[in-house]
């Protein structure tokens, strides 16, 4: 077994799951703006949440990416071309819920508002689905050839694994997104969210169960099935604890699922990155995947020191904004004439 | 059209496009960090008033980079799988450097910025600007880096037909991007340069429209005040007029700054693609003259159309090598080494589909390298002129009521756009038929490089390449539309629109939390859940 490849496989585990950690609760909030949310006020509240933090959120997307094209060259290139049309599906609902954050409140009116509404939901539904798509496929095999290359059309990749982990990491993001607005918000929305959580913490963690599981029958060993029942455990002490009103322990308790969920499913496919469906042979691992030891050995020590410091002030955003939103602090919407048409004006509110 | 063509129009199409929002991002985010530090430093509340409209457009203008750079870093694999697999143990690195310590700390410190007005002590939130702005420096660096080695691939090893890397150094240090880094971020900072003029002159010019400011017999402008129009006083003169001439300023000092660093860059060109340099100038015969204006069919790719009208001696030779005798290589001469050195025809390899065993055309398409090296310049240097005749314009403190020229100012915010789309336009078409360019001089690896025909994903269908190109251009173009109408109301809006406390009714105003009024020692940190909300 290759050290260098393998501890970049971890790496490469490591940031999906802070990935789908951190990115699970916006894109979750944002889903939410429409299935959740009751009015204007409300939909402020959530996007508030998490306002400082997307942005930052969404480049542990870009660096599990950037870090698989410079760890694993051959396993980038035949995922994400395999996956064409689902990945144009994702850049379009990234960008659209990226513009939307920014957009939605700079002009005031309800129609505005409501399309980048859509925009926000829409996308995050949409980019949840894909990756979960994607991530689900590296794990249970894509139609490649010798080359790596996708045989059988642009939908060859469609299958039911598909379907699955587009909907494990919409239903996660879902669930993870109440816990964290129980735990971010205040009022009527803290108490709603809780309730929601524990009403639907079983049914949304369903797909992702059953993606962990499958992939367990599949290649499962004896200690990355004690990896999943452990993470069930996790889940349920997260119920337990959202029953009982201790918000920060439920959310840590999802966190918990999600770790040992995905690193349960990450060892199970160890050490094949990217199986074909169509010979055993062509199956991409990290051997035949990576870059060179050198390669590899210089990201290793730039990521040893990088990787702590993202984590240590991302970790500060969180504390600098850590007070609960709730509908009190919201402002009023900015409205303004333009200082060239005005004759007088009035101020909104 | 075939899947390569399509692909390529993809790339060309979401990159320069990509491209006009990193650069205002880059140039602007530095202006708007020193007014801030001038807020800062002077307690001076016209420095706020600048650093809060400045930077609203910046924000506005900062989402669309972030949301159209993830189709940056996806579609390498998802279109171009082959170049991927062939480049990454060296294209790889860069990428995902500029991720991990680049992005990340310009889209976190960010955030701190746009909504920790409050949370943060004045020093530290300043900080978090200047952080995210160094972010974007680092991000430009590690990119270029990554295209700088497409251009001129240094540290490898040919193992197994694959580049690998065994000098990390001579990677991050290649020439070809400590040239090239410098002289996009000149580029980056012409954008806001223009950006600040040409906006800056519309609101001059609305003020002594609307009869605010009028201008007295000595020429010299008296500022007044408007009670009808929010944010029409006198401190909102100063913030006009100090944009502008900021503006004019790093306009001029960045066109210096871009001709430097590109007459450098010339010359590394000249020695690493001595094709792309001779195409720029459509030049078929060696020589030392410059080309002012060459006629005939540049498009038609025969050099036998092509006359040079006006030419300069030895202004060539001094581009390329520093004099004005030394005969620098044209076309023709050139085409018969390409052609020994890298074949007449495409291998016979399933890797270039149906163009395998085609004939190789070096040339690049001339039509768009010529008129591309001449467009950066001229661009360029027109917006550099333009800044100095409008400081002339301005030195008494406000412009001249004629609506053309402050149309002209606006306009000529599109200028150092069209630079910087040229100049990247001409430098990677002049890199064809080559995706990874083969560099003859001793500091290239010999027989490292890849065709563009051979880049492309051969698991990937022209469907679903033109259904991805026409999906992404029909998204970015309504996009900016929309951006271009969000910053045309904001800036229409004046600095009002950035600082709705400039007109709020004083009873709702925490008495220690008025940025207008207050110095930037002003606010306690942490008085309000949301300083900034969505």
């Amino acid at each position: 077994m290759e050290l260098l490849p393998t501890v970049w496989f971890i790496a490469i585990a490591v940031l999906w799951t802070g990935y789908l950690f951190l990115e699970g609760f916006d894109l979750g909030v944002g889903m939410l703006m429409k299935l959740f949310a009751r009015n204007n006020t409300e939909r402020r509240v959530l996007l508030n949440t998490i306002g400082p933090v997307w942005d930052g959120n969404e480049v542990w997307l870009l660096t599990a990416g950037g870090a698989t094209f410079a760890a694993f060259p051959l396993w980038y290139a035949s995922l994400f071309s395999a996956l064409y049309l689902p990945l144009l599906v994702v850049l379009v609902a990234l960008i659209f819920r990226a513009v939307a954050f920014e957009y939605r409140g700079k002009v005031d009116t309800d129609q505005w508002r409501a399309r980048w509404d859509w925009a926000i939901a829409l996308g995050s539904f949409f980019a949840a689905f894909g990756v979960g798509a994607a991530l689900a496929l590296t794990t249970t095999g894509l139609p490649l050839n010798a080359n790596g290359d996708r045989e059988g059309g642009p939908l060859a990749w469609f299958s039911g694994y598909a379907v699955l982990g587009g909907l494990a990491v919409v239903g996660f993001s879902l669930i993870h997104a109440l816990a964290f607005l129980a735990l971010k918000t205040d009022g009527d929305v803290r108490h709603r969210a809780r309730t929601w959580f524990v009403r639907l913490l079983p049914v949304l963690l369903l797909p992702i169960a059953a993606w962990a599981l499958s992939i367990q029958f599949l290649d499962g060993k004896p200690w990355t099935w004690a990896l999943v029942l452990l993470a069930v455990a996790a889940a349920a002490a997260a119920w337990v604890w959202a029953r009982k009103g201790a918000e920060g322990k439920a959310f840590s308790g999802l966190g918990a699922f999600l770790a040992l969920g995905s690193a349960s499913i990450f060892a199970a496919v160890f050490p094949v990155v990217l199986p074909s469906t169509l010979n055993e042979a062509f199956d991409l691992t990290i051997s035949n995947a990576s870059s060179s030891d050198y390669t590899l050995g210089l990201m290793s020590i730039v990521a040893a020191f990088g990787l702590p410091l993202v984590i240590a002030y991302q970790a500060w955003t969180y504390w600098v904004f850590r007070r609960r939103v709730s509908a009190a602090h919201i402002p009023e919407a900015h409205s303004f004439l333009p200082a060239i048409a005005a004759r007088a004006f009035t101020t909104k509110g | 059209m075939d899947a390569l063509e399509i692909a390529r129009w993809q790339f060309g199409i979401t990159t320069v496009y990509h491209f006009m929002m990193v650069p205002l991002t880059i140039g602007l985010g530095l202006v708007v960090a020193v007014m801030q530090t001038a807020w800062h430093r002077t307690g001076n509340p016209e420095y706020l008033r600048m650093t809060k409209f400045w930077g609203k457009l910046f924000l506005i203008n900062f989402i669309m980079g972030v949301a159209t750079g993830i189709v940056q870093e996806f579609q390498f694999g998802m279109a171009w799988s082959e170049y991927s697999r062939f480049v990454g143990d060296v294209f790889g690195a860069p990428l995902a450097l500029e991720a991990l310590l680049a992005f990340f700390v310009e889209s976190t410190f960010l955030g701190l910025w746009i909504f920790g007005w409050k949370q943060l002590k004045p020093g530290i939130h300043l900080a978090c600007l200047w952080i995210a702005v160094i972010g974007s420096i680092f991000s430009a660096y590690f990119i270029i880096v990554a295209n700088s080695w497409m251009q001129h691939p240094v540290g490898v090893e040919m193992i197994d037909g694959r580049p690998v890397m065994t000098d990390a150094w001579a990677v991050f240090t290649n020439n070809t991007a400590l040239v090239a880094v410098p002289h996009t971020l000149f580029g980056a900072l012409a954008v806001a340069g223009g950006f600040l003029l040409g906006i800056a002159w519309y609101h001059l010019w609305r003020r002594r429209r609307d009869g605010v400011d009028t201008v007295g017999a000595d020429g010299k402008v008296i500022p007044g005040e408007s009670a009808d129009i929010p944010g029409r006083d006198r401190d909102d003169h100063k913030v006009w007029l100090r944009s502008l001439r900021i503006g004019a300023v790093v306009a001029m000092i960045s066109f210096a700054g871009t001709a430097l660093t590109g007459d450098l860059q010339g010359k590394l060109m000249f020695e690493q693609q001595p094709m792309k340099m001779a195409a720029a100038e459509a030049a078929c015969h060696d020589g030392t003259g410059f080309s002012v204006l060459s006629i005939g069919n540049l498009g038609s790719q025969n050099c036998d159309d092509i006359v040079a009208l006006i030419e300069v001696p030895g202004i060539l030779s001094y581009l390329a090598k520093g004099d004005f005798t030394t005969e620098v290589q044209g076309v023709n001469s050139l085409l018969p080494q390409y052609k020994e050195a890298y074949g007449t025809h495409l291998p016979d390899n399933p890797i270039y589909g149906e163009r395998a065993g085609q004939e190789i055309d070096y040339l690049p398409v001339m039509e768009v390298t010529y008129w591309g090296f001449r467009m950066m310049i001229g661009f360029g240097g027109l917006a550099a002129l333009a800044a100095l005749v409008a400081l002339w314009i301005t030195r008494k403190g406000t412009v001249p009521e004629s609506r053309w020229l402050m149309r002209l100012a606006v306009f000529g915010i599109l200028a150092p756009f069209g630079a910087n789309a040229a100049g990247w336009i001409f430098t990677e078409m002049g890199r064809q038929p080559f995706v990874v360019a083969p560099n003859p001089d001793p500091s290239g690896i010999d027989q490292v490089f890849m065709f563009t025909a051979a880049a492309v994903s051969p698991g990937v269908s022209a469907g679903e390449l033109l259904a991805s190109l026409v999906t992404l251009t029909a998204v970015y173009a309504v996009l900016l539309v929309v951006e271009v109408k969000l910053l045309v109301k904001y800036i229409r809006g004046g600095v009002v629109s950035a600082m709705p406390e400039l007109v709020h009714a004083p009873a709702d105003e925490n008495e220690d939390a008025t940025p207008g009024t207050g110095g930037p020692g002003g606010g306690k940190p942490g008085d309000d859940v949301l300083a900034f909300a969505y």
